[in-house]
């Protein structure tokens, strides 16, 4: 054991350390050589019409801040693009956009930076809800509107508006679908992928799946829970293929997930049911159009909220009408509608779709 | 290990002149203490507890339970489980832990999927995946035995660091496989057996080769019985450790690999508390969590019992928070009936 052959140890390892690395960087290449992938061109807007109003009109200059958690999964990441791409469109916005965390300290301080700076209007996705509430009632009392996009605060007074996405109504358009298709079969087998079934808005979806589900005299005959993640999605839906021999329709939460159950299904061989997809990225949508898999349609749970709030941060900084809207200001609440989208009309929402 | 251990086991004759047998007798401190004598006993509860898995499956399951598909169905599903749990044992075995299989398994999954290894074939896809994860498996060994930091510690830095690693290169997609001859290679079955269950029974093979038969195993029981005096016998111990969290990194690689071949699609949540079920498979087999003691048949029992559960519970459509809890009080049981069965035949 000399000092020697320690050193000599110490170099061989070395050695072969900083070999692997090298093979590390030689046999793995990374995502940018190719154009495609840095073009995400997501446009953030759903390609609606406008109505004819003037308040797309350039007005007074005004500073929104922009702060969403931490981009950890497609749907996510798109918000915070399509919150950007808004912005862009208005040349009398400047935005602000604090780095996405899951942080909630972090989050809280990002918005006292917001206050502090005085900004005109605050967009906020919060990482949780309840937790940002006070630093957003702390803006609402400073005079800055608060937009709250998504996870709702607990105190009304902690947001002018409040930019909601409808979980209860994505598992009734779901779940609408499928009775359209199967309503003459009371037998039906019909089965559910959920994503994480601990969050209320898991448990909100299944509740309106059931109910919708139910009106037509169908009910879930087989639920499974994955966790939102291609590999859970995948294993959950193996067994769930075992568990049930002849299935008539799928419901599938999530479309990041739907990667996984996808490939479990074409792994299992099984084309005898349609699935339904939810959230509504791009690749689920180009496969109903395509019509190259069970999938024959998916529910929306829109990624552009973020870009709505800013439009309405926009509106309301300015103190502005909603256009379509007989009564003044914009309104308290706006919850999105969870259109189902088919071969029919997926051309009018793919270019509004989040890559997963 | 403690002081006590150390002073006690301390070999006080002349060391012998063969290498080989200083390590047989450095390993046997440790076997001599319950090893040979509770394996079968532990193995046969083991073997208890499946079947009694399996008869609960048949009887409320019926033939969706006992037919060939979900048997099938069930292999594939611990397959990835498997293979790692197969590196983890020997890590464990070392008295050590590693954290990071689940997150390095997403690394290397995402690694050899961006658009630009894909440009170059299956090959240089499945060398990218083993090379990340050894080289993951190497840095966290040398952290652990050169750098003196603690493998929860060390490996744990690493769980975080690679899975945002993947979140960076993977800019938080999800990338598919868009290479047909990976999927000809790595999909589909052969001789009606799914070939990343070939992959597991493969890696079983070799791992219980590597732990009973060679002079690596004798050292890896050794290193985890007592360090001390694994290096008083000549085993060069900061070494072997490198080699042993390397080797878990590989499994880790591998398994990113059988993923893809699952899943067609690599993506930062691949393996996403992965560890949490590897550890608890390997626990459950029969492999010490102080060191000194492992098993790679209890292992690979141990990841049956724990796909076959989850299976029954799904064929059975119960909810998932029941799941839980039944698998909690299931890890309990398990490690109580090892207990009782190797007190009995001791």
């Amino acid at each position: 054991m000399s000092a020697r052959t320690t050193l000599r140890r110490r170099i061989t390892l070395a050695t072969v350390s900083a070999a692997s690395v090298a093979l590390i960087a030689t046999a793995c290449t990374s995502n940018t050589p190719t154009a495609e992938n840095t073009a995400d061109g997501n446009d953030g807007g759903g390609g609606s019409s406008q109505a004819v109003s003037d308040n797309d009109a350039p007005g007074d200059p005004i500073v929104i801040g922009f702060s969403a958690p931490a981009a950890d999964h497609g749907w996510m990441g798109a918000i915070t693009s399509a919150a950007e791409a808004e912005a862009e469109k208005y040349e009398d916005v400047e935005l602000r956009v604090a780095d996405g965390t899951n942080d909630v300290n972090v989050q809280i301080s990002q918005i006292e930076g917001f206050i502090n700076d005085g900004v005109d209007a605050i967009v906020l996705l919060p990482f949780d809800g309840a937790a940002l509430t006070d630093v957003a009632t702390k803006a609402m009392e400073a005079g800055i509107p608060v937009i709250n996009v998504d996870r709702e605060f607990s105190s009304p007074f902690a947001a002018r508006t409040t930019v909601l996405g409808d979980n209860y109504g994505m598992g009734v358009s779901a779940g609408q679908y499928i009775c359209e298709q199967l309503g003459d079969n009371p037998d039906a087998v019909v089965a559910e992928i959920a994503g994480i079934d601990s969050l209320p808005l898991t448990q909100d979806r299944s509740q309106g799946f059931a109910d919708a589900l139910s009106d037509c005299g169908l009910d879930v005959d087989n639920r499974v829970a994955a966790d939102f993640t291609v590999q859970g999605g995948e294993a959950a839906t193996a067994n769930l293929l075992q568990a049930a021999p002849q299935i008539d329709a799928i419901w599938n939460h999530d479309d990041d997930q739907g990667v996984g159950v996808l490939s479990a299904i074409e792994n299992a061989g099984r084309d005898e049911f349609f699935m339904v997809g939810g959230a509504g990225s791009a690749n689920v949508m180009e496969h109903i159009k395509a019509g190259d898999s069970v999938l024959q349609a998916t529910v929306i749970y829109p990624s552009t909220q973020a870009a709505d709030g800013i439009k309405l941060a926009r509106l309301v900084a300015h103190e502005k009408n909603m256009s379509d809207l007989a009564s003044s200001g914009v309104p308290r609440t706006v919850q999105l509608f969870a259109p189902v989208v088919t071969k029919d009309n997926v051309d009018q929402y793919l270019p509004s779709a989040f890559q997963s | 290990m403690s002081e006590q251990q150390v002073s006690a086991s301390v070999p006080t004759n002349k060391p012998d002149a063969d290498e080989s047998a200083r390590v047989e007798k450095a390993a046997s401190e440790r076997r001599k203490s319950g090893f040979m004598s509770g394996a079968a006993g532990r193995n046969v509860g083991l073997v208890v507890a499946l079947l009694l898995l399996c008869v609960v499956g048949f009887a409320t399951g019926g033939e969706r339970f006992l037919s060939l598909s979900n048997l099938m169905t069930i292999l594939s599903l611990g397959s990835v489980l498997g293979v790692v749990a197969i590196g983890m044992t020997f890590v464990i075995t070392t008295g050590g832990i590693d954290l990071s299989v689940g997150s390095v398994l997403g690394l290397a999954s995402v690694w050899a999927t961006t658009l630009a290894t894909q440009s170059y074939g299956w090959v240089v896809m499945v060398i990218c995946a083993l090379a990340v994860g050894v080289g993951a498996g190497l840095l966290n060994g040398l952290i652990i035995a050169y750098g003196r930091v603690v493998a929860f510690i060390a490996t744990l830095a690493m769980l975080v660091a690679a899975r945002g690693l993947a979140e960076l290169i993977a800019q938080k997609r999800t990338q598919i496989v868009d290479v047909p001859a990976f999927n000809d290679v790595f999909k589909g079955n052969i001789l009606g057996v799914p070939k990343i269950v070939w992959i597991f029974a493969i890696v079983a093979v070799l791992g219980w080769f590597l732990f009973n038969r060679t002079t690596f195993g004798r050292r890896t029981v050794a290193v985890g019985g007592n360090a001390e005096a694994a290096r008083l016998a000549g085993i060069k111990v900061k070494r072997h450790l490198v080699y042993v969290y390397a080797l878990s990194g590989l499994t880790a690689g591998i398994a990113g690999v059988m993923i893809l071949a699952r899943t067609s699609a690599g993506s930062s949540t691949n393996g996403l508390l992965l560890e949490l079920d590897v550890i608890a498979a390997v626990v459950v087999g029969g492999t010490l969590l102080a060191g000194g003691r492992g098993t790679i048949v209890g292992t690979v029992l141990g990841v049956l019992i724990f796909t076959t559960l989850t299976n029954v519970f799904i064929i059975n459509n119960i909810d998932s928070s029941v799941q839980q809890i039944a698998k909690g009080a299931i890890i309990v049981g398990a490690v109580l009936l090892q207990q009782r069965l190797t007190r009995r035949t001791t």
